[in-house]
């Protein structure tokens, strides 16, 4: 794949389709107003109902003095916003490809790894874009920060957005209907965010609960908003920034090679 | 490159990977360069997984399929750069407007800037879609959609547009302007058009016909040639206890007699001579005789037995 890439890159065949998917993504979002609100609406209710639930009667082991469950969950929160969003732009693959735009992608003369490139940061960049817009949020539940912190929490927000894009795509590739999709999505997705450490700590947690968790490339992303968030310095008890960063952008990596992997021409 | 065949197929096997029988079995022939040909066949025969095989979305199985003297399995974007493909269901971007669709298509052949634009405009105006350019793909009507799939499908300048039922959704005008414009690019620039159908009126029009039952060939050649298969004019007809009269039939005027679908069938020359015979002979069992050259559908009974509308129990 790697050979193959460098030897047919060009304007022609690379950058151009790879806009176009990229640009095709910003277009329908712009015009489709209800995938904005699924985006982000439902995390934000969560948060508010949940946060506000359990506001005065949670404390966070190891944490410092006074940091309460709606700035605890506030990190995943955006993590769920990214998944949201993630997951919205890669289920259009399933019809898509069957009767939709994808099939006219698929008979012209470009290379997998185009197409799935240009889905992907399409889908990367609004994810990134929505996830971003919910930090605004921060200051009113009393989480300051400033831009040494958004320095930080930005590029772990991009790499995810784009590694849990990838991650849909595969599952939307692999699956004949949306149907399937929503079971996915209920089974493996929002687990794999529940045992990010968006809801509860892992400290507390049963141990086998805290083994899976320390194994969800989620739980890296998390721990480095929250340390970066909560004025901690590694989160609670948690990795170290570098170590998540490279988590995190080692399942992105993984992700991609994934997807491609999925959507390969298949030879007889 | 002139001499080769614009499709070549080398005995096609394809079933799918859990399918339980195979959905093209041995198919060979060839389409010329310029041609407009026709793969007909009711569903389930096939067609389509052929569409799906020349257009490189499938692998075959066993055998070859090669487009301008390209090996398909061997490197299909090569054969993706020279084909246009209509689908039977437009691959359009419904949120995206007539001109939006027609760029992104040029983008994905690397077409860009000055190039495209001009060569957007003109087919919008062939199609008559100039005025539509701004509206959503998903306000226009079917034939509307058709046509600028179509459009889509030739704006690489293809040497061969490979169209997967065609006349779905269009309206008889619509048709008639469909194929007036695939007559004029034929002749215009050699294009060679390959189409799927289930329509007899449509695969009239082909210059020729691969007839396609079951997954295999069963006829190929020029509507009026595959008429002339059948011998002379075709006598139907219906009435009561046809398996007895069809036996009767043959013994007393030894014809070859077919039971389809309700209908006694018999192919013959001088046919009108048979049918005053056959009332004065079974006046009491025959309800209605009918008398008409052979259509295309004549041709499928003739070469497989079975009547054109019952579905092929092969699925697919």
């Amino acid at each position: 794949m790697a050979l193959e890439a460098i030897r047919g890159m060009s304007m022609e065949n690379v950058i151009l389709p790879m806009m176009m998917l990229w640009r095709r993504e910003m277009v329908r979002f712009y015009r489709d107003k209800g995938r904005v609100f699924g985006a982000l609406v439902p995390p934000l209710i969560f948060w508010f109902l949940i946060g506000s639930g359990l506001g005065e009667s949670f404390h966070l082991p190891g944490a410092p003095a006074g940091v309460n469950y709606l700035q605890y969950f506030f990190s995943g929160t955006v993590i769920l916003v990214l998944l949201f969003t993630a997951i919205f732009s890669t289920i259009s693959v399933i019809e898509d490809r069957r009767e939709g735009f994808l099939q006219s992608v698929l008979v012209a003369p470009v290379a997998r790894w185009v197409v799935v490139k240009g889905k992907l940061l399409g889908s990367t960049t609004l994810a990134f874009l929505q996830g971003a817009l919910f930090l605004v949020l921060a200051p009113a539940v009393g989480l300051n920060f400033d831009f040494s912190v958004i320095l930080a929490i930005l590029p772990i927000l991009a790499v995810l957005a784009f590694g849990l894009s990838a991650l849909g795509f595969c599952l939307a590739w692999a699956l004949d209907s949306t149907q399937g999709f929503h079971s996915v999505m209920n089974v493996f997705l929002i687990p794999l965010w529940l045992l990010s450490g968006a809801l509860f700590p892992a400290s507390g947690a049963h141990p086998w609960v805290r083994w899976v968790m320390s194994l969800n490339p989620l739980s890296y992303g998390l721990a480095a908003l929250q340390g970066s968030l909560l004025g901690l310095d590694t989160g609670p008890g948690g990795p170290s920034y570098a170590l998540c960063f490279s988590v995190v952008f080692g399942f992105a990596i993984l992700s991609f090679l994934a997807a491609v992997y999925t959507a390969r021409e298949r030879r007889r | 490159m002139e001499h080769d065949a614009a499709v070549s197929v080398n005995n096609l096997n394809f079933i799918y990977p859990r399918g339980q029988r195979p959905v093209l079995r041995g198919l060979s022939f060839k389409i010329e360069q310029g041609e407009v040909f026709g793969l007909l066949g009711p569903n389930g025969s096939g067609k389509t997984t052929l569409f799906r095989l020349i257009t490189t979305l499938l692998r075959p199985s066993r055998g070859e399929i090669s487009v301008f003297g390209i090996e398909a399995a061997d490197c299909p974007a090569c054969v993706r750069a020279k084909i246009g493909v209509v689908f039977q269901y437009p691959a359009l971007d419904k949120k995206l407007t007539v001109m939006e669709n027609m760029k992104a298509q040029g983008h994905l052949y690397g077409i860009s800037g000055r190039v495209l634009a001009k060569r957007i405009d003109s087919l919008l105006d062939i199609f008559n879609l100039k005025e539509r350019g701004r509206e959503m793909a998903e306000n226009l009507s079917g034939g509307l959609r058709r046509r600028l799939e179509i459009a889509k499908g030739l704006l690489h300048r293809p040497r061969l547009l490979v169209m997967d039922e065609p006349s779905t959704g269009l309206d008889p005008a619509a048709r008639l302007d469909m194929w007036r414009y695939l007559r004029e690019l034929v002749k215009e620039f050699r294009t060679t058009v390959v189409l799927t159908t289930h329509l007899m009126e449509e695969a009239e029009q082909c210059g020729r016909l691969a007839i396609l039952s079951e997954g295999s060939l069963v006829a190929l050649g020029r509507p009026e040639d595959l008429r002339s298969h059948v011998g002379g004019d075709v006598i139907r007809v219906k009435g009561l206890n046809l398996g007895d009269l069809r036996v009767k039939i043959q013994n007393q005027f030894g014809n070859n007699v077919r039971l389809v679908d309700d209908n006694l069938i018999i192919e013959r020359r001088q046919a009108h001579e048979l049918i005053s015979q056959l009332a004065q002979a079974f006046p009491d069992q025959i309800e209605s005789v009918t008398l008409a050259k052979p259509t295309l559908e004549d041709v499928f009974m003739h070469f497989t037995g079975r009547s054109f509308q019952r579905r092929d129990p092969n699925g697919a």
